[in-house]
């Protein structure tokens, strides 16, 4: 590679951004054309990929060396002291140069192979079926339908080829709708709920503006409506904070007396329908006052619901807040709780949670269709309609349901995940934590009904480590179109299939799979059901995790369960043939021993053994028991010794304790 | 009954109102000399409902019209609504409550009545005495006697009859260093560290005074400690106050060891909060946790609430210091603030608990409330008169054995496996030392308790504890014996609200322990299935 100068350096010390002392391993730093990896004097290995570099920052110069520091996208830090400054020069410049690749085909996707050929590379890619997806949820029926319309993404780009709209929307509403519609993303299907008969449907913001009605639009909200059987009025929920429009609209008063002027003109129109002629003129009063947005008046039977979830930039600076704060060593307990408050980052994460519950009671307490849209329909619109979905059905729950789920609501319907993520060396205001956000929703649900999902939190991790590593081709790109532009299908591997290979790393053992299939989750939203997720920001800060992991040992026993078990049978069928075969005494003989009580139990201690000493679930990341060798003790035994210097030194013209 | 002056009416018609998710109690209500009973009518199906006035820590009433609401806010943190019939009813048995639930005599405790069916008077009282500790300590070093110079409690009322000291020093010697050392609490070992040779002791301040007193008996114990454990041993005094208020605490004839007189001996100040302020905390956490409507904005930020977390902070890696002297450095420490009987306990209970593993089963861990908490002298009586609800003035209350327990529910959530007990032993010893049928947490020392006679007229709690009905509740099906130490992690980013115990009468039934109860099923079929010796199997894997 021609970024590449330096391709090994020795003696490179790695700190640990949580150490009290400025303890360090040392060891040797390699760049290779995707990683950086750096060993240890115990030989241990951290690979570093390129893609998962956010930020390198070389700062002054020491005593004992030039020190870099790698941030991570998956919130790894990294702290080394290189020796030698031209050496770091070295490796600083390669690393900007190869962290931020200009064009898709530079990208690790592209290069990596897993040693498959075509045609299990066609089988991952068709491992996750939407389609099929649609027809589990009881579509096409009677209400809905495939529509062709954006068939050639003649209509929207964004979109994915295969669209389901209710099935009385013609072509020309739909073109029309789409129109009126931000990006072209009209309301279509998300998610049907078969028992209700309601649907959640996505689109973008209206283009309001100054011809404030589109009639088409109104006709395929209609259709939507009338879609539901059951009941007529549907939800229009706006995922903004309400008060984010109104200064904008306050600001646009001029606007507002010509929407008068248009409002008064629809007012003659004689295909508005009979209604309340005082509320009427109070509605129109109120856009004039710059309070209104959206021409309710227009849109009969529908209830508008605003929740507000904020935009990307404002989740980009909070996140950054957080990590700040918890990135501060040694902060105190009111510092640390203060500023992880006012990152806001959790209160951004009950919004998106309250949005999904509304929408979840809209469908099931009260039987309506939502329609969710934010501005352009693929950030918050996603957050919400997945994460209500996830609430709603359970098959969403399971790990072959939530890669449908991701899919489904985030890869087909374009979550901009290139641009979302900084895939490419792009515009820095288009990155922002969205799907990580949704990912934390997950695991705040997991926690709290440790049972209802067939995933552990390995699992998202997994899937949170891959939307920035560029391995895969799954995450590449901001819509189909530019999917199938990019040929991924063919030039990468999808990450599913591997994951779903390694499943038993990412079971959850108390999952009870029992539960119906609309078995609702009702989440409890009270301030202190939301926690900070060390293991996702402090993931690889190995000295802050539990010492000790129930899911692992759980795991181990499950295991050991279903190994006792299949002893168990085996042996039965071993006595059942035996007996079949002959009845000498010779093999009573042997039957006693090989029914001999200790044998199963040697068998297992043997199998459990090795399973301690390998743990299943690596990607736990977590540290088993505390032994002599941890490291964590002899960085506190520096600070034992230092404990306290003022007064020993004082009292005693001595620094440090020794013994 | 002698309490009979004290009810004012016998009965009333009331609703009882036990929080979110329980139904409403309809019923008649009833005061006993220590109950307040509920029973509902001959039609209804549920039990009688019953409630251990001593429970209570406030009482607020109101009335409106001809019915009235008493809002009863427990010790354990429970808040109850009764709503009664009548106004006189009303205020009468609000009257009754108040009056029977602030009783200060002992003997008239509920634990001199209670007499429950399956035990019997007197067991597992002489469970966990320090003889027994002491049986222990002599298998492995012959450095430490039994004194029984304390058989009369004349040398230090709030030290049980027998304490461990070093062989070295006679009852002469001790009755000396007694007198040097506030509320008569010489230096005794607390733990002996068998892998090392070392000594964890505790003691309370020594009485230097502004003139500096020294004292030849007590400089002698404690190089005698440091003679026995092994040669060229170092020790460390760990006081739990400031170098500041170490100082200032002269004034008032206290202090701390000084530098000359005590060769080999260091002094770390790591100060942790007592008393009031630590009450305050617990007081304000209570408060908080109760406001649900508080927006996200404000919850843990709140300054008073999340002192508590800094206080538990504190008391972990403070333990964690005086474990790391003992364990790995090699040395003695002795632990002492200014009674010793507080902040001391609570870093030489949990140093223990880090360094050995005997105190980590169920057995070991009573034994180490028992020896550490109740017969080392903590004035239970007094920190635990009233809970985060009280509006009586404050006088002696601190929550430190909360805290204590605290800290071990946060070792517990790191070591997952190596408790023996789970969270529900110690929500047991928490609502039990505020509140309790059993006589085990009565009174302030081993003095009183003999005063009382409390161990042949009530009930241990440790024999009400090991029934083997309750051990469900209070095990931990995940443990696996654990023969190393426990380091702690005390960053802030480990440590935890404990909300089992202070959301646990607020927050709806969690499905984490419909889990729990999961977890329990698949460690359970496993040991049915005769797979048990696997797990013995793997014990020095870890």
């Amino acid at each position: 590679m021609e970024h590449i100068r330096t391709t090994k350096v020795e003696q490179v010390k790695l700190l640990d951004r949580f150490s009290t002392s400025n303890k360090s391993l040392t060891g040797t730093l390699y760049l290779t054309a995707t990683h950086l990896l750096f060993i240890d004097s115990h030989q241990k290995e951290t690979w570093i990929l390129h893609h998962h570099i956010a930020l390198v920052e070389k700062l002054a110069l020491t005593t004992s060396g030039c020190p870099l520091v790698i941030q991570c996208k998956n919130f790894r830090i990294v702290h080394f002291i290189v020796p030698r400054e031209r050496d770091c020069h070295d490796i600083y410049n390669s690393l900007l140069q190869l962290s931020k690749q200009a064009k898709y085909e530079d990208l690790y996707a592209f290069s990596y192979n897993p040693k498959q050929n075509d045609s299990e590379r066609l089988q991952g890619w068709q491992l996750i079926d939407l389609a099929e997806e649609y027809k589990r949820m009881g579509v096409p029926n009677s209400n809905w339908q495939l529509s062709d319309a954006n068939r050639e993404y003649k209509i929207c780009e964004t979109y994915p080829r295969e669209l389901y709209v209710p099935r009385i929307a013609s072509k020309p509403i739909i073109v029309g709708s789409s129109k009126f519609r931000s990006k072209g993303r009209f309301p279509v299907l998300s998610y049907y709920h078969q028992n209700k008969e309601a649907a959640i449907c996505r689109c973008s913001q209206p283009l309001s503006g100054f011809s404030a009605r589109c009639l088409e639009d109104e006709h395929l909200l209609q259709a939507i409506s009338k879609a539901n059987p059951v009941n007529r009025y549907m939800y229009v929920m706006d995922t903004r904070p309400k008060h984010r429009m109104q200064s904008w609209w306050a600001t646009q008063k001029d606007i507002g007396r010509i929407i008068v002027r248009i409002s008064s003109k629809i007012w003659n129109d004689e295909k508005i329908r009979e209604s309340d002629e005082k509320k009427r003129l109070n509605a129109m009063a109120n856009r004039a006052a710059g309070k209104g947005y959206e021409n309710e008046d227009n849109y009969s039977n529908i209830r508008f619901q605003f929740v507000g979830i904020e935009n990307i930039h404002v989740m980009r600076s909070s996140l950054q807040k957080l990590l700040e704060v918890n990135g501060t060593k040694g902060l105190s307990v009111s510092d640390f709780y203060s500023g992880l408050e006012s990152s806001g980052w959790l209160r951004h994460i009950k919004a998106v949670m309250d949005a999904a519950i509304f929408l979840a009671k809209a469908i099931m307490v009260e039987n309506a269709s939502v329609l969710v849209h934010c501005s352009d329909g693929w950030d918050r619109t996603s957050q919400v309609c997945s994460l209500g979905s996830l609430l709603l059905d359970s098959y969403y729950r399971t790990i072959k349901g939530f890669m449908v789920l991701i899919e489904k609501d985030w890869i087909s319907f374009g979550h901009k995940f290139s641009e979302r993520c900084g895939h490419l060396d792009g515009d820095p205001k288009e990155v922002s934590p969205v799907f990580t956000q949704f990912l934390e929703c997950v695991w705040h649900l997991t926690e709290q009904f440790p049972q209802d999902f067939e995933f552990n939190e390995a699992f998202l991790l997994q899937i949170h480590e891959h939307i920035h590593s560029c391995q895969f081709g799954n995450f590449l790109g901001n819509c189909q179109k530019e999917r199938e532009e990019l040929k991924l299908k063919e030039k990468t591997y999808s990450l599913w299939p591997f994951l779903l290979d390694d499943q038993k790393k990412y079971l959850n053992p108390l999952y009870s799979s029992k539960s119906p299939k609309f078995a609702v989750l009702e989440p409890n939203t009270v301030s202190f059901s939301f926690k900070f997720w060390r293991n996702m920001y402090h993931q690889f800060d190995r000295t802050l995790h539990p010492r000790q992991s129930v899911f692992n040992i759980i795991m181990n026993m499950n295991e050991q369960n279903k190994q006792l078990e299949k002893d168990i049978k085996d042996l039965e069928s071993k006595i059942k043939q035996r007996k079949n075969k002959q009845t000498d005494e010779i093999l009573t003989k042997e039957l006693l021993h090989s029914v001999h009580p200790e044998s199963p139990t040697l068998k297992t201690s043997l199998c459990f053994k090795e399973q301690t000493l390998l743990p299943v679930n690596h990607a736990l990341r977590t540290i088993e028991g505390s032994n002599p060798a941890d490291n964590r003790y002899s960085e506190y035994a520096e600070e034992f010794s230092k404990s306290e210097p003022g007064v020993v030194s004082l009292e005693y013209g001595v620094a440090r304790m020794t013994c | 009954m002698e309490f009979s002056e004290l009810i004012r009416t016998g009965r009333a018609q009331a609703k009882l109102l036990r929080g979110p998710e329980a139904p409403p109690l309809r019923g008649t209500l009833c005061v006993t000399g220590h109950h307040l009973l509920l029973s509902p009518g001959p039609q209804a199906t549920s039990d009688l409902w019953l409630l251990l006035l001593r429970r209570v820590d406030s009482i607020q009433k109101r009335v409106s019209g001809d019915s009235g609401t008493i809002t009863l806010r427990c010790k354990d943190l429970r808040v109850l609504q009764l709503d009664i019939e009548g106004v006189e009813a009303t205020l009468d048995i609000a009257r009754s409550i108040e009056a029977l639930s602030s009783l200060e005599s002992v003997i008239t405790s509920f634990p001199f009545f209670y007499r429950p069916k399956g035990l019997r008077l007197g067991d597992a009282w002489h469970f966990h005495p320090p003889e027994r500790y002491y049986k222990r300590v002599a298998r492995e070093t012959n450095a430490w006697r039994l004194s029984e110079v304390n058989g009369d409690f004349s040398l230090c009322p709030s030290y049980p009859r027998a304490v461990i000291v070093p062989r070295a020093v006679d009852d002469d010697a001790l009755a000396r260093c007694a007198r040097f050392r506030q509320g008569g609490r010489f230096p005794v070992l607390s733990y002996h560290h068998a892998p090392s040779g070392t000594v964890l002791l505790r003691s309370s301040q020594p009485l230097t005074g502004p003139q500096k007193r020294r004292c030849a008996e007590d400089e002698e114990l404690l190089r005698a400690v440091l003679a026995g454990a092994r040669p060229g041993a170092r020790g460390f005094v760990l006081d739990t106050r400031s170098a500041q208020a170490a100082k200032q605490a002269r004034v008032t004839g206290g202090g701390t060891e000084a530098k000359a007189a005590y060769p080999g001996w260091k002094r770390l100040h790591r100060p942790l909060e007592r008393g009031w302020p630590l009450q305050e905390s617990f007081v304000r956490l209570v408060e908080a946790c109760g406001d649900l409507e508080q927006s996200m904005d404000r919850w843990l930020s709140q300054p008073e609430a999340c002192h508590w977390l800094a206080h538990v902070k504190e008391a972990l890696s403070t333990a964690y210091l005086a474990a790391q002297g003992v364990g790995r450095e090699g040395a003695c420490v002795l632990v002492h603030g200014a009674e010793g009987t507080d902040s001391t306990l609570l870093v030489t209970s949990l140093a223990q608990l880090i360094l050995d593993p005997s105190s980590r089963t169920i057995a070991g861990f009573q034994e180490l409330v028992e020896r550490e908490w109740i017969q080392a002298g903590h004035p239970f009586q007094l920190r635990c008169a009233h809970s985060a609800f009280s509006h009586a003035r404050p006088k002696h209350e601190a929550p430190t054995f909360l805290l204590f327990l605290d800290c071990v529910w946060q070792l517990g959530r790191q070591f997952p496996q190596s408790l023996e007990f789970g969270e529900g032993l110690l929500l047991a010893l928490f609502e039990h030392a505020y509140a309790s049928p059993f006589g085990t947490f009565l009174c302030s020392s081993e003095k009183e308790r003999c005063l009382c006679e409390v161990r042949t007229r009530t009930h241990s709690l440790w024999s009400g504890l090991n029934q083997p009905k309750e051990q469900r509740k209070l095990r931990n099906p995940l443990y696996v014996p654990n023969p190393l130490a426990i380091w702690p992690s005390v960053e802030l980013q480990t440590l935890r609200l404990w909300q089992g115990l202070f959301l646990r009468w607020i927050r709806p039934p969690e499905p984490s322990e419909v889990a729990w109860e999961k977890v329990w099923q698949i460690v359970t079929d496993k040991k049915t299935e005769g797979c048990e010796p696997t797990v013995s199997a793997s014990e020095p894997q870890l």
